[in-house]
Order: structure tokens, then C-alpha cells, then sequence
């Protein structure tokens, strides 16, 4: 008798984000507060990919995402495709991509930036996509991915 | 060129000819003395930080040229004091003056403070960031004293990691065809982030710790305060302090024609001994900030063209 698989369900509308990187993946749900979400969500890892060795992919029934989330999306996981479902089928695909200004969406990682003592709109020129290179329009300071905090 | 109701908030908001566009219009405050063309405008010093330098010549400046100065020089006296938003306090000083001159501790204060306001507003230093009127001032030294910037020689002694002189500064110089060589502690090396913008744009420099490695070579010699507060460790700053400190040894290892400059105050790391020998450009480097200045406020107050 052949075991009996589980596999992840096709959404009859809504959002699949694929080929995140594995590593990438929960970080992604967490962004997008998929925790509190009241419709299907699924979340897979480990995947086997060509591309990424192992790919996650993200379900999310019944929602479509901002143009500011893709854009929180691109910085966490640069490598992730975006899948908009409609009855069943894939109506448009496309990947992130990392925008020239990233607005409202970074926390500065300098504790000195008024920034973060006006709490004030963040906004942050892109210098370098790869790697990722961006300077606060405040306090001028360049800082990397490794220094990401969402807003 | 359009400079009326800009702001001055950093010096990388310039271009090449901009820049020069200032220093020429300093040159003409140098040589002119008309004490009404500022009259009845109202400029608002807001020092959010105590400053003796640059809020003197800023008030000097306006005043001269027969404009007037409201403000506060210490965060104390206000209703900051209360918890006022730096954005609330713009808003409210900007029904009272024509222009805003302002000190702020946080970096990116003065670039907040212009999105608030209609009035043009110039950065007296926002924090480790940017004091784009003290690079101007020293620009307009460097043509002054040389004639020139294009091909100097140019070197920084001293603090070139936290000094926000010196990053403006070598930031402005990339414009021209400078050579930059900064001299200092490993522990006190000039920032990545800096020397990579300077390789990008495809600048001349090297970075050393011995002085006489490169003294004969310099046209303008930079030094820079060792800052005491900018060291949480204090065995550290008393191990560095001092250590690139400028006499009359250096002497014999530099070029005649060499001159020294320094945004003062100084401690140590520049000894009064070298005050009176044809070196020293540091007194009139500071004495330099009046004209520019008045030409800044001039410019952005649409009294000069």
C-alpha cells in the first residue's frame, strides 16, 4: 500500500509566495502576521528546488498583498516569487524585486537617527541591490541586510 | 543659479558647481561691507546643543549684514523642556522667522526640521552626521590660502572615525581632483562606508599611522580633535590622545608652503607654538565662517543672487 501523503492544497484565490529560501521562509510568514490570519494559510519547507536546493512556499487563502508588503517580501527574501490566484488558476506571476527607495517599511538601524526619536516616516535611498547597500535619507548612515528591522 | 529659500542640510545635496557657486558668493561677502542686506529679515538660531563656534558666527554673520537673531543655545530654556516634537517646535518658530539656523543632537534632525517648514532651513550640525556650513567654510580656506582645491594634496590627522568634519569634508573634496591621505590609529580609521564612496567615485587616497610616512608630501594638513565624549571608555582616549599631536618637530619634514588647518576647539593635538609661523591657517579658517555664512544666509534669503 502506497503511505498516504499530504499534499499542500491548491487555493482557489489568493497569494503562493515560492521559492523562498528555506532559511528565509518563517521570516516571511511573520512579516506578513500570517499568525493571526482567519483564512487557510499554509506553510511549507524543505522543499526540493533547483534554483535554492531547498525552497519554502507560503499559501494564503482569500488575500493579496500590498505593494508594501512585496516590497517587505523583497528585502527579507530577494529571491521569492509571487503567484496571484484566481479561481484556481494563476493569473499573475512575478518576482520581488528590491525598490530604488524603501519607504515607511525599515526601522533605522542607528539608535541616534531622529527617526527613531521623533518616531518619524523612515525612507532610505538603495545604493546597492546586491548586496543589499541603503542610506537613510536622515541620518545619511549606510547600513546592510544584516541590519533589517521592519517597521 | 537658484539658491533662494534652499535648504543647507548636507553638503552631498551640492554639486560640483554649486559649491563654487557658494565660495565665489563668500568671496564677495569678503570684499563687500553693505550692513543693511539683510535688514528686516529674522533668523532663528536653534541650538537643541550648545555650541559657542558656529552659533557666534551665525549670529555674527546676521547681524552684521543687518538682519536680526531670535533663539534659544540651550534645549533647557524651552518648552523642549516639556517634551515638545522637534516637528511642533519647527512649526511654531517658523511664524516667527525668515530663515532657521539650527543645532540638533540627533543625526537627520535638521533634514525633519526642513520637511516641516517652508522656511529655508540650514544644518549647524545634526549629531555624528553632517555640518555642511563648516565644510563650505573650510573649502572656501583651502581657495582662499591655495588659489585652488583641483590637485592639493590633502591630509587628516587624528580622529578620522567619529570626526564629522573630516567626512563632510573629504566627501565635498571627491568633487575635485584631490589626493586625500588620512593619517591616523588603526582604532580611529576613517569609516569603511566613507572609503567606499570615495573609491566609487574613483578618488585618489591612502590611509597611514606615521605622519612622516607622507608629510612632504601635503598641501593642506587637517587635524582634528581626539573628542573625549565620543569614547565611553576613558583608558582608551587617554591612550590616543595626544598621540597625533602637532608641534614644531613637524617641521623639517614638511613642505614651506604647507598649511595647517583645524576646526577648533583644540586640546593637545595642536600646540601654540605653531601659531605664529606662516603654517598656521586655523585662526583665519575660523574667521572664514562669517562670510560664508553671510553668503548662506544671503543666497536662501533671495538677497543675493
Amino acid at each position: 500500500m502506497k503511505p498516504r501523503t499530504l499534499k499542500i492544497s491548491a487555493i482557489e484565490e489568493g497569494t503562493v509566495i515560492d521559492h523562498i529560501a528555506t532559511t528565509n521562509t518563517f521570516k516571511v510568514a511573520e512579516l506578513l502576521n500570517l499568525r493571526d490570519s482567519e483564512t487557510i494559510v499554509t506553510v511549507g519547507v524543505n522543499f526540493e528546488s533547483k534554483r535554492l536546493g531547498k525552497k519554502g512556499v507560503i499559501k494564503i487563502g482569500g488575500r493579496f498583498l500590498t505593494n508594501q508588503e512585496v516590497d517587505k517580501i523583497a528585502l527579507i527574501a530577494p529571491e521569492a516569487n509571487i503567484n496571484i490566484i484566481k479561481g484556481y488558476d494563476v493569473k499573475k506571476k512575478f518576482s520581488v524585486a528590491i525598490p530604488d527607495v524603501i519607504q515607511d517599511i525599515v526601522k533605522c538601524a542607528n539608535p541616534n537617527c531622529i527617526t527613531n526619536r521623533e518616531h518619524a516616516r523612515t525612507k532610505f535611498h538603495v545604493l546597492s541591490k546586491s548586496p543589499l547597500k541603503f542610506r537613510c535619507h536622515y541620518c545619511e548612515r549606510v547600513v546592510g541586510k544584516e541590519s533589517i528591522e521592519l517597521v | 543659479m537658484g539658491f533662494k529659500n534652499r535648504d543647507i542640510i548636507s553638503i552631498r545635496d551640492f554639486s560640483k558647481a554649486e559649491i563654487l557657486y557658494i565660495l565665489d558668493a563668500a568671496a564677495k561677502m569678503d570684499r563687500r561691507h553693505d550692513n543693511s542686506l539683510l535688514k528686516g529679515k529674522v533668523m532663528a538660531s536653534l541650538f537643541f546643543e550648545p555650541s559657542t563656534r558656529t552659533r557666534l558666527s551665525f549670529e555674527s554673520a546676521m547681524t552684521k549684514l543687518g538682519g536680526s537673531v531670535i533663539g534659544f543655545s540651550e534645549p533647557g530654556t524651552t518648552s523642549l523642556r516639556k517634551g515638545e516634537s522637534l516637528w511642533d517646535t519647527i512649526k511654531m518658530v517658523e511664524k516667527y522667522a525668515d530663515v532657521i539656523v539650527m543645532r540638533h543632537p540627533a543625526e537627520g534632525a535638521a533634514r525633519i526640521a526642513a520637511e516641516a517648514t517652508e522656511l529655508p532651513v540650514i544644518n549647524g550640525g545634526d549629531g555624528a552626521n553632517q555640518h555642511p556650513t563648516q565644510t563650505l567654510l573650510d573649502l572656501y580656506t583651502i581657495k582662499k590660502a591655495k588659489g585652488k582645491i583641483d590637485g592639493l594634496n590633502i591630509g587628516f590627522l587624528g580622529d578620522l572615525k567619529y570626526g564629522r568634519t573630516v567626512h563632510s569634508l573629504a566627501i565635498a573634496l571627491s568633487h575635485f581632483n584631490a589626493t586625500m591621505y588620512f593619517i591616523s590609529p588603526e582604532a580611529l580609521k576613517m569609516p569603511d562606508s566613507y572609503l567606499d564612496e570615495l573609491g566609487e567615485k574613483k578618488v585618489k587616497f591612502y590611509e597611514e599611522s606615521d605622519l612622516l610616512k607622507v608629510a612632504d608630501k601635503l598641501d593642506i594638513l587637517y587635524s582634528t580633535r581626539i573628542q573625549k565624549e565620543r569614547f565611553p571608555d576613558q583608558m582608551e582616549y587617554k591612550k590616543y590622545a595626544g598621540i597625533y599631536k602637532l608641534d614644531k618637530s613637524i617641521l623639517p619634514h614638511v613642505k614651506p608652503t604647507l598649511k595647517i588647518m583645524h576646526p577648533l576647539p583644540r586640546v593637545d593635538e595642536l600646540s601654540p607654538e605653531l601659531d605664529d609661523t606662516p603654517h598656521a591657517l586655523y585662526f583665519e579658517q575660523a574667521g572664514n565662517g562669517i562670510p560664508v555664512r553671510q553668503a548662506l544666509l544671503s543666497l536662501v534669503l533671495g538677497r543675493m543672487k
